[in-house]
């Protein structure tokens, strides 16, 4: 098998080794209740305290402004139904955007069900949203909007500074799915002036099974899970301590390292440039607003999944927005409602690079996928007439 | 997505593939907008498929479905090959995961509008048979075993 070039880490990614002995302590003597009053307990509690300093630190909140939960899924439904129930008396009309990612679609689908009336915002071909569509969205019985910070499909970067600024002045709720962007870009909820804010462990090399919410001070939020009063009563259930222990350090060490972004971004660049050379490809996506590892990009006459497997036998991990890759009949959402046609967005492929990715990486996507691209066209019957006209 | 070994060398190994020149028969099922195209070509000789080959679009049960389809058939009769069944390439291919039970069934389909296609073109006036007709709906018959 050859070593294993792993371009998919908008996925997921792996647990950093100094993230895991961050952790390993309190699988081992540090395994007190952090609401236990003798010594162990009391150690609990504290690392807990000094874990949500420490993340409030690095995204510019106040500490009692940082909830922990499972995932950013459920960061994500908890803020949007929370608010929602919360501040129902002052209005049903919620705002997103149609490429958020499930984890908030189907929350307002939800929502939907219940009476809440949902705008959902176009983008343009490049992935993009003007502040001024944002603002001609807001009714007077606007009481919440949720738009994702950065695209987890194209890497899209919204203006969410300036979505914040028009949600307060009309005194809307502002909530950013941000689980794609920390790590990869400056995140700071003080400068972006958004009430809510959801990020994911698992994305910034932290395990699979933590996620956090920033809710800022003041802002109305049901509760998630009625019991013991853990934190600070919104959402019960034993602490997660090692995991938040991991998130922190992830957290720290993802912002320390924002600094070699460019790097990667060259890299990215590197692949776009050299895989549009292919035929009848094209990238998918604004190149200017786009996170820094990303890269979508479609190819004509071939379908996504053969060719997710076909990387995959040659040691390159990938993503694909084709249907056949998921239960669902329909390709990516996403690419959709950026103009593609089902056809292209059938055979499209994601590439997203981070810190652990080299230029022979890049060689090697280079090396691979050209060839693998043309052995599935020459499969394909839709490649026939091109082939034939060549010949 | 879990495939079977089966799966996985019909997908990396395709049986088959490419074009007959002079085909006896063409048949070609399936759409790009929903990501599968299957077409497959027959050479018939004193009703004998004397040989076939394949083009797919498609993910990668839809390609190692046309390849061992096109096994399955090679050789054969055109009235054995119009009694190929989905269910019979999936458990050549030991079993499909249910969300691609459908590209069996696209397999069983290419065979049947290339038959069609040969009978046309021979004058021949026979009925194919619908293809999926063992299909009824039950997914768990087909992929339980």
């Amino acid at each position: 098998m050859p070593p294993l070039i792993y371009a998919d880490n908008a996925a997921t990614t792996n647990v950093r080794p100094e993230v895991l002995e961050e952790m390993l302590p309190y699988f081992g003597p540090e395994y007190g209740n952090p609401s236990s009053l003798y010594s162990i307990g009391r150690k609990a509690s504290l690392a807990i305290a000094d874990a949500r300093e420490r993340i409030a630190r690095t995204l510019g909140a106040k500490p009692n402004e940082i909830y922990f939960t499972s995932c950013g899924s459920e960061s994500d439904n908890w803020a949007i139904k929370g608010a929602a129930h919360a501040n129902a008396s002052k209005g049903k009309h919620i705002i997103t955007t149609v490429y958020e990612h499930h984890a908030v679609l189907h929350t307002m689908d939800s929502l939907k069900k219940e009476g809440f009336e949902i705008t959902y915002l176009k983008v343009d071909s490049e992935g993009l949203i003007s502040p001024e569509e944002f603002e001609a969205a807001i009714r007077p019985d606007t009481i919440l909007a949720a738009v994702m910070y950065a695209n987890n499909e194209i890497g899209t970067i919204l203006p969410i500074k300036e979505f914040a600024a028009i949600a307060k002045a009309h005194k809307v709720l502002f909530f950013t799915d941000a689980v794609q962007a920390v790590g990869n870009i400056p995140v700071n909820v003080s400068e972006l002036g958004v009430d809510m804010l959801s990020l994911s462990g698992h994305k910034i090399h932290a395990p699979k099974g933590i996620g956090a919410l920033y809710v800022r001070t003041g802002v109305r939020l049901g509760t998630l899970i009625d019991g013991g009063g853990q934190e600070r009563g919104r959402r019960g259930g034993t602490e997660n301590v090692a995991y938040i222990r991991g998130l922190a350090k992830a957290l720290e060490l993802a912002v320390a390292e924002l600094d070699d972004m460019p790097r990667v971004a060259a890299l990215r660049d590197r692949l776009a440039r050299e895989i549009v050379k292919i035929p009848y490809s094209r990238i998918n996506g604004s190149m200017t607003h786009r996170l820094p590892g990303n890269l979508n990009v479609s190819f004509e006459f071939i379908e996504g999944e053969s060719l997710i497997l076909l990387l995959d036998m040659a040691g390159i991990c990938a993503s694909t927005g084709s249907a056949c890759s998921t239960a669902s009949l329909e390709p990516s959402h996403v690419l959709l409602s950026i103009g593609l046609p089902a056809e292209k967005a059938h055979g499209s492929l994601r590439l997203t690079l981070s810190h652990g990715n080299t230029e022979q990486d890049v060689d090697t996507i280079l090396e691979k996928l050209p060839p693998i691209v043309q052995r599935l066209r020459d499969m394909s019957p839709l490649y026939e007439e091109i082939a034939h006209k060549k010949s | 997505m879990n495939y079977s070994e089966k799966v996985m060398d019909h997908f990396s190994n395709p049986r088959n593939v490419g074009e007959i020149e002079n085909p006896s028969a063409v048949g070609e099922v399936g759409n790009a907008v929903c990501g599968d195209i299957m077409k497959i070509y027959l050479k018939i000789e004193d009703g004998i498929i004397t040989d076939v080959k394949f083009k797919t679009f498609g993910c990668g049960a839809a390609i190692a479905t046309s390849s061992m389809a096109t096994e399955l058939i090679k050789g054969k009769s055109v009235d054995e090959a119009l009694a190929l069944t989905n269910k019979a390439v999936i458990e050549a291919l030991d079993g499909l995961p249910p969300a691609k039970i459908h590209c069996s069934v696209l397999a069983e389909e290419a065979v049947k509008a290339a038959i069609s296609d040969y009978y046309k073109k021979n004058g021949i006036d026979k009925e194919v048979p619908t293809a999926g007709a063992s299909c009824d709906g039950d997914c768990s018959a087909c992929n339980g075993h």
